[in-house]
């Protein structure tokens, strides 16, 4: 099952906290404080667009929505390309990006929506600082993966493949273009379709925020969802979720389906007995004269052109082993001036939170406790019906096959577009918003945990299951001895991942505008969405870094520790 | 292949390369001399570690020596050597080209028009015998055809220096056979402009079947400590008495010869002199090799002979000799290997008294004692696996000091006398292997 990869791709290394993490939560903290400060000029009333209802409407808006996320996307793999390439080939670099990229992957990012709304919307006209806080927000839930996926793709290139292509000279563009990009493109790909997966959930969370006076909507599928549900338009709310999903839909068959058929040239070796993917896109390109005819005639002349412009002139390449003249005094400068802004920023910040009263502190207390044991109950109610039926469709391969892409598109539905949709009904069940919120995260977080058991199912050596039939295991032995050993580790895999969503959804599941008035529980989203709509920017300020600090924590702390007894215990090789 | 002992083409002057960890610098090649002529085929052999493949890598620019001079046709090397070429033991072709466009690749870096490097590529590949796998992935193909297409790339670009790293160890018998006559049919019949070849190999056999000159290395550190013309006519026949009277020569200088046991066991790490690494063997395969040689019908037999009936690798065979000699099993001499009587009870011995004799061999190694020691002083006579691996990095390189540990705690389970428990990765001292009141020669004071 193809799923494995894309979770296999973020190795933990380490547990605890090292020096360069805390440098990376350290500027983190800044940059939120940067936020803060300019927040304070963000106009106290903000008025979203007007939406229509109108289903004529919808290519428009989905147009909207797809244009903030194709944005983002690029950004992302510049970024990936710049950033990746620079930790891979220096030293002082690698040292700096990777915690960065450790931490910053594990950051709730939808906890920092409101500082960088705010923040946005004091710098610039309304409009355009929605669109761009929409799209740097997707970037930031994008890139982390990407980057660090393409890091580690050219870390691990083969000594040989390397030494090849610098003995045949290929000069820094060949290197790329024959080895380095095709080496990364399956990784690459998997966490592009990741990240397209994320990005949806912040869009939507992005298009419909709104919390008091503040209104900070823009034109796209989200907001349509959003007003639709408010008003209980039905017809209007089927529309909208059918246009997303027909989106999300084509966008996997015409784009990311014929890609994974056709990154299959790049796979190192194959794997006997993996089924080769296919699409019928890619099929029927294959058999179109136009594509035909353009290969031949525009991309192969192309890239000859482009190879000849790269095609570096000097005489001898260097060697792989030797570095080149340093500029340490640069690197010195840059890091003084580092240090220098992260420093005046932490003390800033610091004197900013001593304005928060203690019993607010107090109340940050509770609130983390209490989305926090909404997060953990998501995760145990989620792994309770996945696991069962996550062993029963990977134990059926026809049926595995037969239900991926429904699987695979109802969880590509950002759980942040169905939110206004279910709230009403999710707010009748006893308990209010407190319970409804656990039902909002676990919208998110069970699809990671259920493609985790199919793969891990799928992933049992049918010998052992042989043996287990032919030594006539009971039920309960069988789960015992074998099934749920051999899932451990995929359902850390799983849980880490899906709690990463739940925090993240606590943002918009713990405070929502509902009837025309603001329904909220305890909770620290809920401690973020409030100072947002208050203007209480200390407030804002503290519950974000609890958050955040709260959320690193537990990764480094428990989960990794938990991931890596369960990958060095029961992976089965 | 007009000419022999042309002029020089590479010139190797005092060669040497260290790297430093944080204990202490070590010495991969020491002061290594060497000249290779236009007009011929030289290898390097020794076995794995010996820094024949850095030598390689050296000579071609990819890797910049600590010290001494690379000479190419008398001057200085400068960054890679545009007039070398290599063919890698994993043949590294790029896996998303097909065999063509891994060829043409490498004309299309050195500008070459489309047309120019098609036609190239397509007679190079027929050359090789490759006509008709043209639009082929290399995954498609057997390693053998694998390694063609990796000969064809090389020659693509007309080196005037092949270089062959280990090209045929990856493939298995019949086509690393195969490969060899074509490339030597190549090489003798001037159909490739190449002016010499240079191999890097841990194979005796092969060194002097394709060999004009045979560059014999050692390790700990990688120096040289032979050289020999094979003087042979081509084409040689492997069971030709000439061909095997040269094979023994090899097997003789590069097994050794055994010592006095003091000699032999070297010392403990920490202490001064040589601390003897372990030949990274399992027990399985020397027993394997003691019950054969205990089959034969003479005592002594000849290392050569052994490696062709038992179908093993030169390098695999000579580190099992070491082993064999190291515990007293067998003694070496001249490319010869002789069992000892205790090698011959093992043979006969049952499952639990080899492991018996075994152990109470293992108890007389410097480096079993050593750790011995370690554990003895240890609480509750156990240690982080990392320990020991940060202490043996004291005498060894890490990646040395991870085989030696490997070998060390593989060798002291079978003998019962160490525990390893790999969920918390602890080394114990089975409470058996603890001192016994009187227990020969084991004192805490041979650690220190």
């Amino acid at each position: 099952m193809e799923i494995v990869r894309l979770f296999d791709i973020r190795q933990p290394r380490r547990g605890g906290l090292g020096s360069g993490d805390l440098i990376a939560l350290v500027a983190l903290g800044v940059l939120l404080y940067a936020g803060v400060r300019l927040a304070h000029y963000a106009p106290s009333r903000i008025l979203g667009p007007e939406i229509s209802l109108a289903p004529g409407a919808l290519p428009w808006y989905a147009g909207l929505s797809l244009g903030r996320m194709a944005a983002a996307y690029l950004l992302s793999i510049l970024f990936t390309f710049v950033c990746g390439s620079l930790a891979a080939g220096n030293r002082t670099a690698e040292r700096l990006v990777l915690p960065a990229l450790d931490v910053l992957q594990s950051v709730p990012i939808l906890s920092f929506l409101p500082v960088v709304l705010l923040s946005f919307s004091a710098l610039m006209p309304q409009g355009i600082a929605a669109e761009l806080a929409s799209i740097v927000l997707i970037f930031t839930s994008q890139v982390w993966n990407l980057t660090f996926a393409w890091y580690q793709s050219l870390t691990t290139i083969p000594t040989e493949l390397r030494e090849a292509s610098a003995i045949f000279r290929f000069g820094g563009w060949m290197r790329f273009r024959v080895l380095e990009l095709p080496f990364a493109a399956i990784t690459l790909l998997w966490n592009s379709m990741m990240s397209w997966a994320g990005g949806w959930f912040f869009l939507m969370a992005a298009e419909i925020f709104t919390v008091g006076e503040r209104d900070f909507r823009l034109p796209g599928l989200g907001s349509y969802l959003q007003v639709a549900a408010r008003q209980g338009d039905l017809s209007a709310v089927i529309w909208g979720l059918g246009t997303l999903i027909f989106v999300i839909a084509v966008l996997d068959q015409l784009v990311w389906r014929p890609l994974v058929a056709w990154a299959d040239r790049f796979k190192l070796e194959s794997v006997s007995g993996e089924a080769l993917a296919t699409s019928w896109a890619l099929q029927a390109a294959r058999r179109s004269m136009l594509v035909d005819w353009l290969r031949s005639r525009v991309t192969r002349p192309a890239m000859e052109r482009l190879d000849a412009a790269f095609r570096h002139p000097g005489p001898a390449g260097e060697p792989v082993a030797a570095g080149g003249p340093r500029r340490r005094w640069r690197v010195w400068l840059l890091g003084a001036i580092g240090v220098g802004v992260l420093v005046y920023g932490s003390v800033r910040a610091g004197m900013l939170l001593s304005l928060v009263p203690p019993t607010e502190w107090l109340s940050i207390v509770p609130a983390l406790g209490a989305t926090l044991a909404r997060v953990l109950a998501s995760l145990v109610l989620a792994a309770l019906w996945t696991v069962p039926v996550g062993v029963w469709i990977g134990s059926r391969p026809r049926v595995a096959a037969a239900l991926q892409p429904v699987v695979q598109v109802a969880a590509s539905v950002p759980a942040t577009a169905l939110f206004p949709v279910l709230i009403s009904t999710l707010l009748r069940i006893p308990g209010g918003l407190s319970t409804a919120a656990i039902g909002l995260m676990l919208l998110g977080t069970q699809w990671y945990i259920l493609f985790n058991v199919i793969a891990g199912t799928t992933a049992i050596p049918r010998d052992l299951q042989y043996t287990t039939a032919l030594l006539q295991f009971g039920t309960v032995d069988r789960w015992r001895a074998l099934i749920l050993p051999a899932l451990l580790p995929y359902l850390v895999t799983g849980a880490l991942t899906a709690a990463g969503g739940a925090w993240n959804a606590s943002i918009v599941a713990e405070y929502v505008e509902f009837g025309g008035h603001s329904v909220h529980t305890v909770g620290i989203g809920a401690r973020i969405a409030e100072a947002t709509a208050a203007g209480d920017y200390p407030l804002l300020l503290a519950a974000t870094l609890a958050m955040v600090l709260t959320v690193v924590a537990f990764n480094r702390f428990l989960w990794r520790r938990l991931y890596r007894v369960a990958e060095a215990r029961f992976r089965i090789e | 292949m007009a000419t022999r002992n042309g002029a020089a083409l590479v010139e190797l002057r005092r060669v040497s390369q260290r790297y430093e960890t944080r204990e202490r610098t070590f010495t991969a090649l020491r002061e290594i001399d060497l000249v290779i002529r236009e007009g011929e085929f030289v290898a390097l052999l020794g076995p794995s570690g010996c820094g024949k493949s850095t030598l390689l890598r050296i000579i071609t620019g990819l890797q910049v020596p600590s010290d001494g001079q690379v000479l190419y046709r008398g001057s200085p090397l400068h960054g890679i050597n545009p007039h070398a070429a290599i063919v890698f033991q994993t043949m590294a072709l790029f896996p998303w080209l097909t065999v063509q466009q891994n060829v043409e690749i490498a004309l299309k870096v050195r500008g070459m028009a489309p047309a120019d490097r098609t036609t190239r590529a397509v007679a190079l590949l027929d050359k090789v015998g490759l006509d008709g796998f043209e639009s082929a992935f290399p995954r498609e193909l057997s390693g053998g055809m694998r390694q063609k297409v990796g000969f064809a790339r090389a020659m693509a670009v007309e080196p005037e220096l092949l270089c062959l790293d280990e090209p045929f160890s990856a493939l298995d018998v019949l086509s690393a056979d195969a490969l060899r006559a074509e490339l030597l049919e190549l090489w003798t019949s001037g159909a490739i402009p190449t002016r010499a070849i240079l191999m890097v190999t841990h194979n005796i056999e092969e060194a002097i079947f394709l060999a004009d000159r045979v560059i014999v290395m050692e390790k700990d550190p990688g120096r040289v400590v032979s050289e020999l013309s094979v003087g042979l006519p081509q084409p040689r026949h492997r069971r030709a008495p000439e061909f095997t009277a040269v094979v023994d020569r090899v097997y003789g200088l590069l097994a050794g010869q055994t010592q006095p046991e003091h000699v032999e066991l070297g010392t403990a790490p920490g202490e001064p002199g040589h601390t003897r690494a372990l030949p990274s063997i399992t027990i399985n395969d020397l027993s394997g090799l003691l019950e054969y040689l205990a089959g034969l019908p003479r005592p002594e037999a000849d290392l050569y002979q052994i490696a062709a009936d038992l179908k093993i690798d030169s390098d695999h065979l000579l580190r099992l000799a070491e082993a064999a000699e190291l515990l007293g099993f067998a003694t070496i001499a001249r490319g010869d290997i002789t069992l000892a009587p205790l090698g011959e009870t093992v043979a006969e011995a049952s499952i639990q008294a080899r492991k018996e004799i075994f152990a109470s061999r293992m108890r007389r190694l410097p480096i079993y004692r050593w750790l011995a020691a370690l554990l003895r002083e240890a609480d509750r006579q156990q240690l982080k696996a990392w320990v020991v691996q940060r202490a043996l990095e004291i005498e060894f390189p890490p990646a040395e000091a991870t085989r030696q540990l490997d070998t060390l705690v593989g060798w002291g389970r079978y003998a019962e006398l160490l525990g390893y428990d790999d969920s918390s990765e602890t080394i114990t001292l089975e409470t058996a292997a603890a001192p016994a009141p009187g227990d020969s020669g084991v004192s805490s004071s041979s650690a220190r």
